[in-house]
């Protein structure tokens, strides 16, 4: 018997277009990790990469999954239902223009978008309140750095 | 121009709103909020005890959500009984409301059975409301000794944000274990261990035969002695606005998937309802916040007249103690059950994941609940494990199992 199932779409076919996104094309990721230290050296205030991540254990908004050939990164797809948003027992996490944000100041750690998040895209911080992808668009970098600096320029920030 | 109103202030009300703001910028829309706050998060309480948030970061939405959404905040106020005829309520100051549409969010009130002496016991307390809250952390002293009546998930809460404000917390429950609604023996053991570790000490498979001012005689003939006593024993739906005028209600009040209740007009969400688990096939009361806003959203864009279901109700919590950080999820079908279970176990960390029908019905995590969303993900979308690596997805909850063309899909990739 062939069963009917499809997941369903949170980021729809409907809303894409409305906004840059961060996508990654698997076939072309690396594994490199690359984007995952340039999203910590963007995300930590710092000037210089070195002081920023040596001998440090880091805390990336994006991090690459792989098993067996394939490799890719992931990071917060900025749903249009965003359930993070709709079950945070803070209040903490908002939407602006599209962008999915965390207050940290507000967030007490429960973890509660962790466990509805169907991406793994959330994290505890060094501090242990949560963090997630914001686009770089309020840190220095101003543009996703994994982005920036994907050597194979398998993540690209558009619009589909 | 419609007249919405909505009965509770909580995240369901407040969701309600956005819900219905999302489809109806103009109607008027009125709240009856019996608590003297502006919507807060209810599960922040003990957080409030403990000092982790305070009174700003309480609040559930910036300060001028109701001014920036247009509704009129009636505090103070709570609603004697609903005139469905009229389609008005009828206040506790006597006056009255007409509505078009309207939502019942009355939340869930602490359970108290009768005991004997409790009349007794000078400084008892719930642990529901802010206020609560509040009242409690006046009342303590370094030197308190306190009983929680109650191993759930309120009264550990509690126990863990009084925990450096107190001399010395007792926990007792009626069941052999802690959290028995969400946990099996072998993983409550370990949480309630590591409860034992940061200083709460439990009476357990023991109730409370009677009190007599600050001593609590239990049924094992032990005696505690306690100078402020908190009553966690469970909660129950609000539902007897629905009830008074013949609405259908079981524990809670029962809605369809549109949130609308058996009374024309008349939608409830959150706590007070009794809605649909996925993983039981059957109505249950899901008291949790992401449901409360599920439902009090998806009433709302009906209420404007929109059209949204929700079907995708189970329970679900994620909760921490002292650092320890464990997730639940769904219905635990044992092998009696037609179920499966695949678990692993080692000192401060498990999983069980548990299956049944081909689909994933439910989990629970202690310790790493790292990327713990991927089996939820699972469970809501009932995606049949055939289709997906289960055997890496048993290591290890990655989007690397499923197919190639599931995850592009996933992820937005250009199909």
């Amino acid at each position: 018997m062939k069963r009917s199932w499809r997941f369903s779409a949170y980021l729809t076919p409907a809303n894409k277009g409305f906004m840059k996104r961060v996508y990654v094309n698997e076939e072309w990721c690396l594994g490199c990790h690359l984007c995952e230290y340039n999203c910590a050296f963007a995300n930590s205030n710092e000037k210089d990469m070195v002081s920023a991540l040596k001998g440090k254990s880091i805390f990336p908004r994006i991090h690459i999954e792989e098993n067996d050939k394939i490799c890719y990164a992931v990071s917060c797809r900025h749903c249009t239902d965003p359930l993070c948003m709709k079950s945070c027992i803070a209040g903490a996490i908002s939407s602006h223009d599209g962008v999915i944000a965390i207050d940290q100041e507000k967030c007490v750690g429960c973890l509660t978008c962790v466990l509805v998040c169907p991406y793994g895209a959330l994290s505890p911080s060094e501090t242990g309140v949560m963090q997630k992808c914001e686009l770089c668009l309020e840190n220095a970098c101003g543009e996703p750095a994994c982005v920036k600096g994907c050597p194979n320029r398998a993540i690209v920030y558009e619009e589909r | 121009m419609k007249q919405y109103v909505i009965i509770g202030n909580g995240v369901a009300a407040a969701a309600c709103i956005e819900g219905i703001r999302s489809v109806d910028p103009d109607g008027s829309i009125t709240v009856v909020s019996s608590e003297n706050h502006p919507v807060y998060c209810r599960p922040l309480i003990s957080y409030y005890l403990e000092g982790k948030t305070n009174s700003k970061r309480m609040l559930y939405r910036g300060e001028n959500f109701y001014e920036k959404n247009h509704c009129t905040v009636l505090y103070g106020k709570s609603v004697q009984r609903i005139n469905d005829t009229d389609k008005t309520v009828l206040l506790n100051d006597e006056s009255i409301l007409s509505y078009t549409e309207l939502c019942v969010a009355t939340g869930s009130s602490p359970y108290v059975p009768s005991m004997n002496g409790i009349e007794s016991v000078p400084h008892r307390y719930s642990f529901m409301t802010w206020d609560d809250a509040e009242k409690l952390k006046e009342d303590v002293t370094n030197r308190s000794k306190v009983l929680i009546v109650g191993a759930g998930l309120i009264g550990l809460k509690c126990a863990e944000g009084l925990k450096y404000l107190v001399g010395d917390i007792t926990v007792c429950d009626l069941s052999d274990r802690i959290l028995s609604s969400i946990l099996d023996t072998e993983s409550a053991l370990i949480v309630q261990k590591h409860l034992e570790c940061n200083g709460i000490q439990f009476l357990l498979s023991d109730s409370v035969d009677h009190f007599n001012h600050n001593t609590a005689f239990m049924k094992s003939g032990k005696e505690v002695s306690f100078d402020i006593l908190i009553l966690a024993i469970g909660v129950r739906p609000n539902a007897g606005l629905i009830r008074d005028i013949n609405g259908k209600i079981n524990r809670g009040i029962i809605v369809d998937e549109h949130m609308r209740t058996s009374v024309s007009s008349v939608y409830a969400a959150g706590d007070c309802t009794e809605g649909k688990d996925i993983t039981i096939d059957d109505n249950r009361v899901l008291a949790l916040l992401p449901n409360a806003y599920h439902q009090g959203f998806c009433a709302g864009v009906n209420m404007a007249g929109g059209n949204l279901t929700f079907t995708k109700g189970f329970p679900m919590n994620s909760i921490g103690f002292f650092g320890l950080h464990l997730m639940t999820a769904g219905t635990r079908y044992d092998g009696d059950q037609g179920g499966t279970i695949y678990e692993e176990q080692s000192e401060n960390h498990i999983k069980k994941l548990f299956c049944r029908n081909g689909i994933m019905t439910g989990f629970v995590l202690v310790g790493n609940t790292e990327r713990a969303g991927i089996y939820t993900s699972m469970i809501r979308e009932k995606t049949p494990i055939d289709t997906v690596n289960f055997e890496l997805l048993k290591k290890s909850p990655t989007s690397a199992v499923y197919s190639h063309n599931i995850r592009r899909k996933m992820f937005g990739g250009v199909v």
